[in-house]
């Protein structure tokens, strides 16, 4: 038993992981955006495989775009537990539009922590601004969760770079300004930062995916593609450093936003079920529709929770941040699968139908389970980082 | 802190990769090949948290990083007068 002076600092400590009124304030404002301007035209978005340049400038006009850009920049240097809530309400309302979010946050972030002073001038305030939108070239054909294995090359030629390869499932690569892009020089990982309009660089758009639809994947071919040599972000040998520093506030982005998909199917499923009615009363007063409901129910209050203590853990730079981050989107994800199922189940017919939201959210939550890490890659990563924190066993009672 | 103890904590950290290995003061850690390409930034966040350093965007190369003499050295640099 510890002191009662120190369990009322521990209890103080946990009653701050609450949203402090201003962080409440902040969500309301998200909400109230995401209600007007993002889900009711997500399904259309959807449908048309593109997101609305309006959408875009209307989004970045409320300089949340900036979000985890400091204010020095011209960003609005959000805390990550407010970033957060941004994640997970937009995330409610458009996974593609909350991609957008994801991927531009990770081009701010890389440049802000591994970016040169120039590489910082030059972006930053862009970013904040959205008038330039970044975007994160990891993967490729051959490369998804071993990101140690890029087969991207970069050369030096004097003073500049000549990069070839090819990326692909670059999220919002359709539009993007300017990619942070992985490559390969001298067989060591190392970071660029690739413009639109590079020599050399092609921009193929990629379409018919299952979910996420609207979020204008490319294909980037890299066709000796001539760069200059403040392309490059951070030494040769950081590359991979970069790319994992900067998938965890991906990782961070994508848990919460997956979080809104579960709040969108239990909101929707609710609705329904308060609405529709099937032998004489609604079916929400039939017991095998409300456990569903209470999944939906506890699975969203355990996403957000979880993703509340990582970004909270953030905030204080905490390096329990990072393990907490993959624990948060890997129940965040698997939660939004079971809360899409469920809410087709509940809509039936209609829940197969354009004409209601869920089959989208599921079809979106697939997306969720693997982007950022898949699954099985946060299992792995979380049991590993368990284990080596798990107590020595006891020897056994003789 | 001395040159010697700034060394003696860079060791105590990097001999966690090198088991069984003893590591000369100006040794190529990145040329042995008991280390992955997460070693150089994992680098990074130990002399950053440890010693309360910002490593900038102009100190991420490798020659920074490549031995305990030039850790040492970044770290004397960085943090200026203070050790």
């Amino acid at each position: 038993m510890t002191d009662p002076g120190s369990s009322l600092a521990t209890a103080d400590a946990g009653l701050r992981m609450a949203p402090s009124p201003a962080q409440e304030a902040a969500r309301a404002a998200f909400a109230a955006y995401v209600d007007e301007h993002v889900a009711p035209h997500a399904g259309a978005w959807d449908r048309d495989a593109r997101t609305p340049r309006e959408a875009i400038e209307r989004l970045a006009a409320t300089g949340w775009l900036g979000a985890t850009i400091p204010a020095e920049q011209g960003g609005a240097g959000m805390d990550w537990v407010t970033f957060g809530l941004l994640n997970e309400e937009l995330g409610r309302g458009c996974s593609s539009l909350r991609s957008l979010l994801t991927v531009h946050a990770m081009a701010g972030y890389a440049v802000t922590r591994f970016g040169s002073r120039v590489q910082k001038e030059r972006w930053l305030p862009r970013f904040a601004r959205g008038e330039a939108i970044g975007a994160f070239a990891l993967s490729e054909p051959n490369v998804g969760s071993d990101a140690s294995a890029v087969e991207t090359t970069a050369e030096k030629d004097g003073d500049e770079w000549l990069l070839n390869g090819r990326k692909t499932w670059t999220t919002y690569g359709q539009i993007a300004d300017v990619f942070l892009l992985f490559a390969r020089a001298e067989g060591k990982p190392v970071a660029f930062l690739v413009e639109r309009g590079a020599p050399g660089l092609g921009i193929q758009p990629l379409g018919g995916i299952t979910g996420t639809r609207a979020s204008m994947l490319a294909e980037l071919r890299l066709d000796g593609c001539r760069l200059p040599a403040e392309a490059r972000l951070g030494g040769v040998g950081f590359g991979l450093g970069i790319a994992v520093s900067t998938l965890e506030v991906g990782r961070y982005s994508v848990a919460c936003g997956t979080t809104g998909i579960v709040r969108a199917c239990l909101d929707a499923s609710l609705a329904y079920a308060a609405e529709r009615v099937q032998y004489g009363v609604p079916i929400g007063e039939h017991q095998l529709v409300q456990r569903m409901l209470a999944g939906m129910a506890a699975g969203w209050r355990a996403a957000h929770w979880l993703c509340m203590r990582a970004g909270w853990l953030r905030d204080q730079a905490d390096p329990a941040a990072a393990h907490e981050t993959f624990v948060a989107k890997y129940f965040a994800s698997t939660a939004a699968t079971r809360a899409a199922l469920d809410a087709v189940q509940i809509h039936g017919a209609n829940g197969c139908s354009e004409a209601y939201p869920v089959e989208r959210y599921l079809r979106d939550s697939r997306v969720m389970e693997i982007i950022e890490g898949s699954t099985q890659i946060q299992e792995i990563a979380i049991a590993r980082g368990e284990l080596a924190v798990a107590p020595s066993p006891r020897s056994p009672a003789p | 802190m001395t040159n010697d103890e700034i060394k003696a904590q860079v060791r105590a950290f990097v001999s966690r990769f090198f088991r069984g290995h003893e590591l000369q003061d100006d040794e190529d850690l990145f040329a042995s090949g008991f280390v992955n390409s997460m070693f150089a930034m994992q680098l990074v966040q130990f002399v950053e948290s440890d010693f309360g350093i910002t490593v900038e965007s102009e100190d991420l190369e490798l020659d920074n990083f490549r031995s305990l003499n030039a850790i040492t050295a970044l770290v004397r640099r960085k943090s200026g007068a203070s050790v």
